[in-house]
Parts: C-alpha cells; sequence; structure tokens
C-alpha cells in the first residue's frame, strides 16, 4: 500500500466520524495552545525584565545604603542603630577604583513643580552630569546637568518629556523658570521620551544637580550611587573596591550594599526561566490527557471497525498494513490538532501582546517544538496499543464482528 | 490447484477441544464449480475460511498452485489471498464510507497498484456488472443486489484464481438470488475457480461438483456430469 493511499484511506475514517475527529482535534489543539500561550507569557516576563535591566545602564553596579543580610534582621537594626548614610564624599572617594568607569550619585524626593497656575507633585532625582551616560538617556532639546563640582548647588534643572509637555505645552521650555518646592530653577533641557524602567517613569522626573536636591530635601545621604564598571570583567573589581573603600569610610562596619546588576538579572532570568518551565511543563500535562483520548478514541475506533478490519484483512491487507493505518490515523488527528492549537497559540499570544503591549509576548522556540513534538509523539504513542491490538484481529471473528 | 491433505481443524471451548474440521481431503482443478452444502455446525464455514486463508489448520497441509501455503507467515498469507483469492460475503462486507467505486478499487489500493490503472480497472469492471451509474453511490444508497453485485466486483478486481463465496444469496430476495448466482457462475467462463457455500440445496444442485458435510466430516463428494 502507498503512502498517499494510507493517509487517505486514515483521513477517509476520519472524515467518516467527524464529530468525534473534530472533539479529539479540539482537545489536541488546546493542549497545543495552552503550551504556547503560557510559555509566551513566561518568556514576556523574562525579556521584560531584562529589558528593563538593559535599559538601566550597562555594566552597572549599584551601591546602596544598609546592609541586607540573606536571613534574619541586620544587626544595626538589633542594636538600636540605623544604617549609617552614603555621602557624596563617600561617592567622590570611589574615583580611587581604576576598574570604574564613571559613577552617578542619587538622590530621590518628591516635591510640587508648578509653572504659573501649573502645578503638579514629580519625582526629582538629584545627580551629576554622569547620570545621562551611565542611565543611557537622552536628550531631546537643550543639555543635561554640566559637569563640575560635585557639590554644585545651581538653580537648574532637566525635565523628562512628559513633564515638559504637561508644563509647556508646544512652546519652548529651555531658559524657562520653573518653582519646585520652595526654590525656583531654569530649564537648561529636556530629555527624549524614554518610557519606563525598573518601575521609573523617566519621562515624569525632574533632574536637578544632587547638591541642590540635598538642599531642596535638607539631607545629606544619596539614595543611590551608581557605577559603570569599565568592562565587564571589571564588574567584579568594582564590587569588591566599592565595599572596601565604603567600608573603610565607615569605620570598619560593612553597611552598605553592593549589587551588580548581573547578578540580579540572573536571579530573575532563573525565576521566570523556571517558571516558564514549569507552567510550560503543567500545559504539557494536558497534552498528554488529549493523548489519552486519542487512545481511547481510538480503542473505540478499532472496536467499531472490527468487521471492516476483518475484511482488509481478508482482501489481502497484513497485519502490518492495519497497524500504519491506524498509526496514519493518530498522526493525521495529533498533527492536524497541532497545528490548529499552534495558530490558536500565536493568536492568543498576539491578543495578550495587543492587550499588554510591554510586555513582549512571544512563545519561545522550544517550546513550539516541545508542544508540537509531545502532541505527535503522544498521539502516536498511544495509538500504538489500539493499532497493534486491530492488527491482531483474527480475521475471522472479525468479519463475524463478534 | 487446490489441495487439503489430512486437514484438521480443533477450537479450543472452555477447556473442551472441538473438532471442526476432520481429517479432510480434497482437491479442486482450475475452474471448477464446487457447493459445499451441510447443516449449520457442520464445519463448511471452517472449511471455507481454511481454503480463503483466514484460518490455519491445525494440522494436516494446505497446497494451493502446488505450494504450501500451510506455514507461510502473516505477510506472506495476506500477500496470497490478495493475489489469488477473491471473498464474497452473505452480508456484503461493503465499507460504508466509502464509495461503490472506491469498495471495488480497495484490493487494488492494498496492492499498491498506481492510481490510474486502478481508475481504469474499476471503470471496466463497473461497467461490467451494470453499476456505472452507482459507482458514486455509497453502500447504503444501493439495493441488495447492488451490493453483492458491487462486492462481487471487488472479489474478482484482482483476477484471482479461486472465488470463494459464503451463502451470497443469504441477505438477497428470490429473483436478486438467481440473478447474483448466474453473474457468479459467468465468472467460470473465466477459467476461475468458484466455491459456493450455502445450505440451499437448490443452490447447490447448480453445482458441478457438490460437497456434503457434516460434524466436520466429507459426507459425500458427487460430480455431476455437465
Amino acid at each position: 500500500m502507498r503512502l498517499t493511499d494510507t493517509l487517505q484511506f486514515a483521513s477517509g475514517s476520519l472524515r467518516g466520524s467527524p464529530t468525534r475527529t473534530l472533539l479529539m482535534m479540539l482537545a489536541m489543539s488546546i493542549g497545543v495552545a495552552a503550551v504556547v500561550v503560557l510559555t509566551a507569557l513566561g518568556e514576556g516576563a523574562r525579556r521584560y525584565v531584562v529589558n528593563q535591566f538593559a535599559s538601566l545602564g550597562t555594566n552597572l553596579v549599584i551601591v546602596l545604603p544598609g546592609r541586607t543580610e540573606t536571613s534574619g534582621v541586620s544587626p544595626g537594626l538589633m542594636s538600636g542603630q540605623t544604617p549609617r548614610e552614603i555621602t557624596l564624599d563617600d561617592a567622590l572617594a570611589l574615583q580611587r577604583s581604576r576598574a570604574i568607569k564613571r559613577f552617578a550619585p542619587l538622590t530621590v524626593g518628591s516635591a510640587s513643580l508648578s509653572r504659573g497656575a501649573l502645578n503638579r507633585e514629580v519625582v526629582v532625582l538629584g545627580s551629576t552630569s554622569e547620570l545621562l551616560g551611565v542611565r543611557h538617556m537622552e536628550m531631546a532639546v537643550g543639555r543635561f546637568l554640566p559637569e563640575g563640582d560635585i557639590q554644585d548647588t545651581s538653580s537648574i534643572c532637566v525635565l523628562g518629556n512628559q513633564m515638559k509637555r504637561e508644563l509647556f505645552g508646544n512652546e519652548q521650555a529651555v531658559g524657562q523658570w520653573v518653582r519646585l518646592g520652595d526654590r525656583r530653577f531654569r530649564v537648561i533641557g529636556v530629555l527624549s521620551p524614554q518610557g519606563e524602567s525598573m518601575g521609573m517613569r523617566t519621562d515624569e522626573l525632574v533632574i536637578i544637580p544632587v547638591g541642590s536636591s540635598q538642599q531642596l530635601f535638607n539631607t545629606s545621604g544619596l539614595y543611590r550611587i551608581l557605577i559603570e564598571a569599565k568592562s565587564r570583567d571589571a564588574i567584579e573589581q568594582v564590587t569588591k573596591d566599592a565595599e572596601s573603600i565604603l567600608v573603610e569610610r565607615h569605620g570598619g562596619e560593612r553597611d552598605v550594599t553592593v549589587i551588580t546588576q548581573n547578578a540580579v538579572l540572573q536571579t530573575f532570568d532563573r525565576i521566570l526561566g523556571a517558571l516558564t518551565m514549569a507552567v510550560g511543563g503543567i500545559a504539557a500535562i494536558s497534552l498528554a490527557v488529549a493523548g489519552v483520548l486519542i487512545m481511547n478514541v481510538m480503542l473505540i475506533a478499532v472496536a467499531q471497525r472490527v468487521k471492516e478490519i476483518g475484511l482488509l484483512k481478508a482482501l489481502g491487507a497484513p497485519g502490518k498494513q492495519i497497524r500504519y493505518l491506524f498509526f496514519a490515523e493518530a498522526a493525521l488527528l495529533s498533527g492536524i490538532g497541532s497545528v490548529a492549537g499552534l495558530v490558536l497559540g500565536y493568536a492568543g499570544s498576539f491578543i495578550i501582546g495587543q492587550i499588554y503591549p510591554s510586555l513582549p509576548v512571544m512563545p519561545p522556540w522550544w517550546a513550539v517544538i516541545a508542544a508540537t513534538m509531545t502532541a505527535l509523539g503522544t498521539g502516536i504513542l498511544f495509538s500504538v496499543w489500539p493499532a497493534r491490538r486491530a492488527a491482531k484481529l483474527d480475521p475471522v471473528t472479525a468479519l463475524a464482528g463478534k | 490447484m487446490i489441495a487439503l491433505q489430512n486437514v484438521c481443524r480443533t477450537f479450543t471451548v472452555g477447556d473442551q477441544e472441538v473438532a471442526a474440521l476432520r481429517d479432510i481431503n480434497l482437491s479442486f482443478g482450475a475452474g471448477e464449480y464446487i457447493s459445499i452444502m451441510g447443516p449449520s455446525g457442520s464445519g463448511k464455514s471452517t472449511m471455507l475460511n481454511m481454503l480463503g486463508l483466514l484460518d490455519r489448520p491445525s494440522s494436516g497441509t494446505y497446497l494451493l498452485d502446488g505450494g504450501d501455503v500451510t506455514d507461510l507467515n502473516d505477510e506472506q498469507l495476506a500477500r496470497v489471498r490478495r493475489e489469488k483469492i477473491g471473498f464474497v460475503f452473505q452480508s456484503f462486507h461493503l465499507v460504508p464510507r466509502l464509495t461503490a467505486a472506491q469498495n471495488v478499487e480497495l484490493p487494488m489500493i492494498l496492492a499498491g497498484i498506481p492510481v490510474e490503472e486502478r481508475k481504469a480497472r474499476v471503470q471496466v469492471l463497473m461497467q461490467n456488472y451494470g453499476l456505472a451509474e452507482r459507482a458514486d453511490h455509497r453502500p447504503d444508497q444501493l439495493s441488495g443486489g447492488q451490493r453483492q453485485r458491487v462486492a462481487i466486483a471487488r472479489a474478482t478486481v484482482m483476477n484471482p484464481s479461486v472465488l470463494l463465496a459464503d451463502e451470497p444469496t443469504g441477505n438477497l430476495d428470490q429473483a436478486t438470488g438467481w440473478e447474483v448466482l448466474k453473474l457468479l457462475e459467468g465468472l467460470l467462463e473465466q477459467g476461475i475457480t468458484l466455491v459456493l457455500v450455502t445450505h440451499d440445496a437448490e443452490i447447490g444442485a447448480r453445482a458441478h461438483r457438490q460437497i456434503h458435510m457434516l460434524d466436520g466430516r466429507i459426507l459425500s463428494d458427487e460430480q455431476q456430469a455437465k
């Protein structure tokens, strides 16, 4: 028997009981679609986080005050001390390390920003000229904070893109004055739109010199120090240097935490990767269930078509051929089912992508291949037994329909 | 061309051995017209299954066209059935989802014959058996006589040397039954060996050679003068 004839005959017998066939394919395609959509979501979440970190900067090392212990309460809390804050002098001392390319001290505060009658609450970042490069930000108009004295307290500010639009509309913003808290600042530049990164909408920020911000919020501490290492390999050295310099300056107490972007990124990557696998695995169980369904349907098909099998044997079909026919049927069922499932899954991922545009929803290639292979595999595997059963039927009793 | 030598066939029912065929010795030549008669349980159906290679003897030898087919494996048996034996059943055994033409084509599909040749042979046969207009009908749209003619067309499409018919008129009214019988007898002219199993004495009497069976034994084997 030719392959095309085998397939044609098998598809004929599938079309012979359309309801059953459609239900089977539905089960199969839902299984495949579930794997595709769920892994697409997981992968989307993973990429989202990776992108967020990438937009944060490259070769980034972050210093924050306080010591994060892996377990228990920090020793400072136990003894009634609060962690010592990181000061601008601490930041300047970091220049001793040769592995550091540049760094940007960072303060964060919130103040009301007003221009004439327009007024709103904004997040104010205090930093230096280096922030632009470290954080991969770009200017739309004007200049960023000028280089020079880190202690600079001049009354200048850089607006996030949306801030500019809200306060000035289409007017020229550079050179104009705005009121921030109790001080007046001159706008020297506007950032280009950059969307969201790490939960902070850069477009809605106002950036002022770190010295001014310390005055504005009446603090001498820093929220973070962002350090860019000279290269990827230097990250480790930077971490060590930053830690030893700050520990030394803080009288030997390890009251700062130094985290690298890579470490955080890898952790997220691992967690979300595992999550995707787990979710995909759970979805794959539905495929196994679909496989069992196929076995069930094939067994029914064998029972219903006993006479036909007997006839085929009488007409000269060897057992092997009967087995191939049932294999072909199962393969067609799971093949068409998984193609439908892929279409369904991609459509679902596309729709989710439309609803959540910031999430890069895309089923990973390995999941697509795994889902299809599992579908075909279970379909064919679970048809082995029914097919063998059909092939082993005794033609005499089969013809009698017993 | 067909010879059964000391063929026995026993079935195990529960813990009892039941002999369906006891020590059968029988041989046919090409082009013979044989009827096998007997009451139910006499072993005539087992005999037909044996001749059609659907059943294997428990002991004894089966020679077909001079070759021993007793110990062939499943695939070889299937091949012999495909090429040398045609079956016609009482209940037609047409595949309900296939059209008349597709049913006739089925043995050639199993034999792996190319499509064009299949179509050509089906067309000729359908024409010969007066089924040309019914070629695209499904079995449930055909009358009993038409169904049996489709079945006969299917049994002969591979040009077998033996045609085994098990009560071919059993499900038909008398007029249609005679028609079908004449069609089968017409095949004798093409040199086919026709073996007819029936319990209808009137039909059985038409055969040139009549074998009566009882309790798995051949009771009588009469050659009629033509």
